[in-house]
Formats: C-alpha cells, structure tokens, sequence
C-alpha cells in the first residue's frame, strides 16, 4: 500500500508550507468510489485514498485550481501525466503552481450499479502509458508493470468496415447520446473557456440533440477539436452514462494522426509541435488523400 | 390480483401493442433503458436501474411547441399537436412512480402544462417492485416501499410467475386487455416475497440515510452554510446528474430553424451549466459553487417549500452511480444534517 | 377548442416604435385584430419574440386603464432586443402572458406616492404612476424622481415634460449623473438626490432601477426613516417559461416570474441574496 507513504508525504509538505493544499481522492460511501478532492488540513489528509478505483484523471481539475494562489500537490498517475503536460502546453495550468507526485498505478476497475468490481476499465485494458512523463517525486512507480492489449485494435476493426457499415454503427453510437456534457467536462483537452456548443450567439448552442445531424455534430466536432490534442486517458468512456464508445472515436483520429505524420503521442513533452498545428509542405499529405482512401 | 407466467411477458406486450404504444426496459449491448417494446427487442426486468428514468415519456428530453412560418411582417404558428396515442410504460421501479408524482406537482398545477397533461392521461404506467434493492438506493429516505409499487397496477416477479394488481382505472382496463394471459391470483402469494424485499432493504448501505436537520423553516441558514465550499469543489459542471435523475424538472425553449420554418421546441435543462441564468447584463450565479448550491437547495428546500414539504429526490441512487466525480446528493444531505446537527 | 398551453403564443403586431434614448425604443402592440392583446396589472410582464430570434421577458410600461394597446420599453442590450430594435411597424411578433404578480394599487389609495426610478427603470413604474393619474382622486401627492446616466438617457422625457410635470399635486424631480451642456436641472445620482430631497416618510415608494441603484436607494429610504413595508420593487431575472415551471427564475423557493416580479422590501429579507 502506498496510500500511507502518499498520506505522509501530503501532511509533510501542508505542515512544512511547502504546497497549499492536496489534490488526490477522498475515501467515498462505497470502497469502490472514492471521490476526486482537495485537501486542506492534515486532518482532512486522514482520508486519502489511493487504490484501484482511483480513476479519474485530476489534472482536469488542476485547471482551476492552478488559477488561484498558492501551489497544489497533485497526485498523477503515469496516463494522468500526459494530460498534465498537454494542459502545461496550451498554457492552462501553472507548472510553479503545482508540484506533481507520481504515483504508481496497477489499472483501474469498472464498477457496477451496485459498487461491485466488474474488471479493468476500458481505458486501462488497453493501457501504454507506464511511465510518468513529468514529476517532482515518485511514489510506488515499481507497481507500474502492466502493459494493456493492443489500444487499436478497436480501430482496426472498425476501418475493416464498409463506410456504410461504420456511418450505421457511429450513427447507432451517437444516437445513445443525452447530451449530458459528461464526456466533454471530464477531457483535459475540452478546455475552451467558451465551448461552441454553449454560445447563444450561433445556432450551435442547443442544448439537445434536435435532430439526428445535431447529435453528431456535437461529438465529430470534438473529436476533430481534440484530435492532436487528446492523449487516449480514456475519460471520455469511463464517464458516459449511455456507454458510448467515446474512446474509440479518439483513437481513430490518433491512429491517422500517426500513420499520416509519424508516430505522435499528445502530451509525452510539452515542446514537440503538434502534427496538426505544424504542417510540412514536403512531407505531409494533403487533406484530400483521406477522402481518397475512402 | 392476477398472475401469468413469466415467459408470456413478451407476447403479453404485443398483444398490448395492437391497442397503445408499449414501452419496456429494453437491453441493446450492455445499456438498458426504456424503449418501443418492437419485435426481436430484448425485455430486461432484471436489471434495476435504467441509465434514464421513464420521465422521458411524460417530459421528453425534446420536444417541440410550435412552427412558426414567416411572410413579410407576418408570422404564422402552428401549435404541435398534444399527445393523443394511448401508451403504456412496463416494469417501472417505485421511486421512478414517486419521480412522476414529484413532477406533477410542477407541471400539474396552475397552469396547466396541457403537453405533458396530455402525455400523463395518455400513459398508463405498470410498476415493478425490486426484488433485489441495489447498494446505492436509499428510497426508503423518502417512505417508498419497492415491495409495494404505486401506479395503474403493480407488478411482482416470483419465481415463474409475474403477479398483477391492478390500481386504477386505467390499470383495470388495461388487464381486461390481456385476460387471456392472466388467472387469479391471490394477495397471500406475494406477502413472502415482500417481506424479503423489506428485509433486504433495511440492510442496504444508505437505509440509516435520514433528513434530519432539513425539515422546519431554515431556508436561509442552509443557503449560507459553508458546507457548499468543500461539497462542490470537484463538481465538473457537466449535467449528467440532472439528466439521469428522475426528478430533475428544468427546462430551456429554444428555436431551432429547419430552413423553411422555425420550430420552437423546449428541452431539458441543467442548473449546472453556466448559462442557465445568464442575462444580458450578467449571472447572478457565476460560479459553480452557486449553481451546485442551486439544484441541491432546489430538491432539498425550496421545492418542499412549495409542494407541502415534498423532497424531490426519490432515492433512485442513480447519481451516486454516475457522477464522474463521485459526488452525489447522498453526501449533501449528510453533510448539511450533520451541519444541522451541530 | 380548449385553450391552449401557455407556452404557445398569441400572434402580436408592432403598430408604432417610438425612439426614446438612443439604446432605447417604446414599442405599441396589440393583438391581429388591432385591440389589446391581454388585460393586465401594473407591474406585470408579457413575453415577446421573434421566432428564430428568442422571446424574452419584458414588463409592460402602459397602464391597465389603457385598454387599447400595451406598450413596451426595450432597451437594446442583446441578441432579441438587438433585433427587435431593427423592426419597422406593421411587423408581427409572438405574444404570451400576463405574468407574474402586480403592484397592489388599490392598497395604495389616498397614499402619498414617491417613485423612484433609474433609466430603463422607469418603464414598470410608469404603468403604477399613468394608473394614479387615470385614477388621480384616489390617491394622494405623487413624487416621482427619476435619473439616468445623461439627459439623452432619460426615457419617456415628452410624457414627463408634457403631462406628469402638468398633474396636480405632483412634483417631478429630475436628475443626471454628470453635469453636460443644455441642463440646467439637478447633476448627481439618484440616492445622493433622494437624501437632499429629504421627503417626509409617510409615504409610498415603489423603486424600479439597476440593482446598484436599488441598493443605495433602499439605504437613505433607511436613513430618512422609512420602513421597508412601505417600499415596493420590481425584479428582473432570466426567465424562459412565465409560469414558475422551467426552474430558473427563483430566488430561494420564490419564482421572480410568478411569485414577483413585485416584491415588498421586507420579503426580501426572508430571500437568499441571489438576484
């Protein structure tokens, strides 16, 4: 158990002022749902947690608490860190402000409606990120061995598809969608101070899906937001209450975005440039050669 | 009472459907909902808690008003016509029947609201009672007893049989429907079967879950608490709470323009989300702390103060299941009662 | 055929648009057959829109005892009042209401009245004040202060000018914020005048004005003595539905836009500052 080794080191660093408060996750109602929380006293610290329900990814949050003064020990596992330093990237989270415990991780586990462990997440089966990428310390990183099935293995199925089939099966997907901004509010990389999808000024702020073009809109226009951005953490999955395969639509645009522009994983550093952001006139494929490979 | 076999449930409902539209919670993949019970659709009355509650069917989660055309300086509208099909909703678990009670304390009293009037009168609603209560319920919080349903007529599995008792008119009509699957059943052949319910229910993780320290006129107190800080401080401000949650009753109108006409259409809404009270000149809520305050002090209080002290939440425990944060009205109730407490 | 639901509109026509600021235009409507749309009280609000633009809340600036037509006074300030200020007459609008409570006229009879109003403020207060002079025997000395931002700001300034000045037994008390060229009358804000004015605190006040405005206006009503039994407001929040339904209107376990928009000052007291 590393959880005490974390306890410690938190209530060091708050008594000894060397961070404001603590990212991590507070021990919930039910063992298999702790609770993303902030800490401030080494009192609250007594209910830390850290096991394999810990799953969400905390450098959303750090988005806003990096805003205000003061610094934030955040708790990261290995995939978490790519996020961070996708978020460091785009200039929305503060590096001074923050100070990163790496931590350990041995996957997390899905749970059912009745808080029973239902095996690995889908984020976690087809895990590749066992390493941090950025850190001020690490904590338990020896429990980081697992190495997930192949991540595109979902895509390759699905480029086997006619495009019939797969306009049928994304359109099936989507049509799942209550549009309830989960997907969207839980990704480090939909940080837009104004969503499109929230501005009254345009017709793009609906609130619902009004027509079926309208609900594929909604998450083709993220995807294609994050594409280059997203680092596969998964939480897109892991949060949709109708199960859309959210992920899926991710990888698909990761797995291009590699064959097109070389191998490329969004939040490894925060200085390689984009694939998308940095077009090479010689070497890169002009957008037309998608349509053409159908 | 009656009872038919378990088994004749599928050819029950179509029968039903040559008279009404039949809704039933319906497996597709690994997600079960409400759904047009149709042909070759997979009936689930095992799993408890659908992803949406039934409320769609009474307040969908869009739908529209008027069309409105223009010419010149003229504008026509054209009213959508009010529901007028009778439909049945199968299987539905007791706290979602208190969630359409809840909301027909809104949108049952005056004025009217004669689209959702129309949907109640059209609907006839069977209930189920939960043999096996979840981990996360807590409706008992809210004195309902899922060993005895509510509605047009209830509904117990046991063993091979699914008992029937119908509860109104309607629910009567409706088993003169599919007398021919039905034989007499007796009241004494379900007793057992409810006392198991309540004894497991009285075992649950939440049945301790009491509203002390919410009753009584203290509106202002809770609304100041410094409780609301820490509760909201992970809150994401998705609105996935408000849309799984069977009680959640706000909505938006918009207009969406098709080309040819405008349609005017109203759809659900959030709290939680930053433009819920966004004026010209300003918010009066701008920060998620408030509006996280909002939809809890709104089941909590002030809905109770307008509707004889009824709390609008039923205990469903669908929050707690779904919330990407893990938190959930369960822990703002604890929260603000132990506050009360003190 | 039953009425229908009340989120379905009534069809209304713009008969004229009269500029009164440059960011402000009164609007006269009335229904297709050219009469009132709808009775109503003071103080209570109707829904406009342009379908394909948006429909908002607005409150009505004619008095009841105008049975012809309603007047709203609209200040351009977003997407649907932007638009509605690029109409021309003859064009049509939807229509629905009335909502919301109403300023308790008949408890103020043989009162002394004191309105107080700041910029576009004025328009539910003028439905009160045109009701008392159509009414003027029943009620006692009118007071009206009244302030905007400049002179060009001050809405209704014919009406005001023309017939309330001519009342009798009313005074009209005027001022701006910052003194400019061609105004001889008071320079100075609206609470800062209301204290200098130093009215007896018998009477009635009903305030309508930016909530800043309210704020300091309800200090120095405190300040001279005045209970908040005797002060009535009118409130403004985002409203979709009208009726108390689609949730977003409430202060505390009130909604603005059925349980308002009026308010007794002291029942803001048992409210959550959240407007």
């Amino acid at each position: 158990m590393i959880q005490k080794q974390m306890q410690e080191r938190a209530k060091q660093m708050l008594s000894l002022g060397e961070v404001t408060c603590v990212l991590g996750w507070k021990k919930g109602d039910f063992s298999t749902n702790p609770q993303p929380a902030v800490f401030e006293s080494e009192k609250d610290l007594e209910d830390l947690v850290y096991d394999k329900y810990c799953a969400a990814n905390l450098s959303k949050y750090l988005v806003e608490l990096t805003k205000k003064e003061g610094k934030v020990l955040v708790f990261l596992k290995p995939c978490d860190t790519y996020s961070f330093n996708q978020l460091l990237k785009e200039n929305l989270i503060k590096k001074e402000r923050s100070y990163i415990i790496g931590i350990g991780c041995e996957g997390n586990m899905q749970v059912d409606d009745d808080m029973q462990e239902i095996g690995l997440l889908e984020k976690c089966q087809t895990c590749t990120k066992t390493a941090h990428m950025v850190f001020d310390e690490l904590i338990g990183e020896e429990l980081t061995v697992r190495q997930g099935d192949d991540p595109f293995e979902g895509v390759l199925n699905l480029e086997q598809m006619s495009s019939d089939e797969r306009y049928g099966f994304w359109r099936e997907e989507l049509s799942k969608c209550i549009r309830c901004n989960a997907c969207r509010n839980v990704c480090p990389a939909c940080n837009c101070r104004k969503c499109v999808f929230d501005n009254n000024k345009y017709d793009t702020a609906q609130k619902v899906n009004a027509s079926s073009f309208e609900e594929q809109m909604f998450h083709i226009i993220r995807a294609y937001h994050v594409a280059g951005r997203c680092t596969d953490c998964g939480e897109c999955s892991r949060v949709c209450p109708q199960l859309i395969d959210l992920h899926l639509l991710n990888r698909k645009f990761i797995k291009d975005i590699n064959e097109f522009y070389g191998e490329f994983q969004a939040g490894a550093d925060t200085d390689t440039p984009s694939p998308l952001t940095d077009f090479n006139i010689d070497t890169d494929p002009e957008p037309g050669s998608v349509h053409k490979r159908g | 009472m009656f009872k038919m076999a378990k088994k004749d449930i599928p050819n029950m409902l179509t029968l039903l459907g040559e008279s009404m539209d039949v809704y039933a919670p319906v497996k597709k993949g690994k997600l079960t909902n409400f759904e047009d019970f149709t042909e070759g659709a997979e009936l689930d009355i095992d799993t408890l808690k659908t992803v949406k509650s039934p409320k769609d069917f009474f307040l969908p989660q869009v739908e529209n008003l008027f069309s409105a055309t223009s010419q010149g300086k003229e504008i026509n509208i054209e009213a959508k016509a009010l529901r007028d099909k009778p439909f049945v909703i199968f299987g539905v678990r007791s706290c979602d029947v208190r969630a359409m009670e809840i909301l027909d304390s809104v949108y049952l009293s005056e004025p009217v609201d004669k689209f959702y009037e129309a949907r109640r009168e059209n609907g006839i609603i069977l209930s189920l009672a939960c043999n096996e209560p979840g981990q996360t319920c807590f409706c008992t919080t809210f004195n309902i007893d899922p060993a005895h349903p509510n509605a047009d007529g209830a509904m117990w599995v046991i063993n091979d049989n699914i008992y029937i008792e119908a509860r109104t008119e309607k629910g009567e009509n409706l088993v003169k429907l599919i007398s021919k699957f039905l034989q007499e059943g007796s009241k004494n052949e379900i007793v057992q079967s409810q006392t198991a319910i309540r004894e497991k229910l009285n075992k649950l993780p939440y049945s301790d879950l009491s509203l002390d320290g919410l009753e009584g006129n203290q509106l202002l107190d809770l609304f100041d608490t410094p409780q609301w800080e820490e509760l909201h401080k992970t809150c994401l401000a998705c609105g996935i709470c408000t849309f799984i949650c069977p009680t959640c009753q706000c909505y938006d109108i918009k207009d969406y323009d098709t080309g040819g006409e405008v349609v005017r259409y109203r759809c659900w809404d959030s709290c939680m989300y930053s433009d819920f009270t966004l004026m010209a000149h300003g918010n009066i809520r701008n920060s998620q702390k408030e509006r996280f305050r909002q939809r809890f002090m709104h089941k909590l209080v002030y809905h109770p103060d307008n509707n004889k002290g009824e709390i609008s939440c039923v205990g469903c425990g669908r929050c707690v299941n779904k919330c990407p944060s893990s938190l959930n009205i369960v822990k703002v109730i604890k929260s603000l009662a132990v506050k009360c407490n003190v | 055929m039953c009425k229908p639901d009340s989120l379905i509109p009534l069809i209304g026509v713009i008969t004229d648009i009269k500029t009164e600021t440059p960011d402000v235009k009164t609007f006269t409507i009335v229904d297709k057959e050219g009469k009132k749309a709808f009775d109503h009280k003071s103080g209570q609000c109707a829904m406009i829109s342009v379908p394909g633009v948006g429909e908002a809340m607005f409150s009505i600036a004619s008095a009841p005892t105008n049975t012809k037509f309603m007047e709203f006074s609209i200040k351009a300030c977003g997407v649907l009042t932007d638009y509605l200020h690029t109409l021309e007459a003859g064009q049509q609008v939807t229509i629905r209401g009335p909502y919301g409570n109403s300023f308790p006229n008949d408890l103020f009879k043989n009162k002394d009245m004191l309105f107080i109003a700041g910029g576009i403020g004025l328009a539910p207060v003028r439905s009160v004040i045109n009701y008392v002079f159509d009414k003027r025997d029943d009620y006692g000395k009118v007071d009206i202060l009244y302030g905007a931002r400049s002179a060009d700001d001050l809405v209704f300034k014919e009406e005001i000018m023309g017939t309330w000045t001519a009342k009798e037994n009313t005074h009209v008390h005027l001022t701006i914020d910052r003194p400019q060229e061609n105004w001889d009358g008071h320079v100075g804000f609206v609470p800062a005048y209301l204290g200098e004015l130093n009215f007896k605190n018998d009477k009635t006040v009903i305030v309508c004005g930016p909530p800043i405005m309210i704020k300091f206006v309800l200090e120095e009503l405190d300040k001279l003595g005045f209970k908040k039994e005797q002060i009535y407001t009118t409130l403004e929040l985002r409203m979709k539905c009208g009726i108390g339904k689609c949730g977003r209107c409430n202060i505390g376990s009130k909604y603005v836009c059925k349980d308002g928009p009026v308010f007794r000052c002291d029942e803001l007291d048992d409210m959550p500052e959240e407007y």
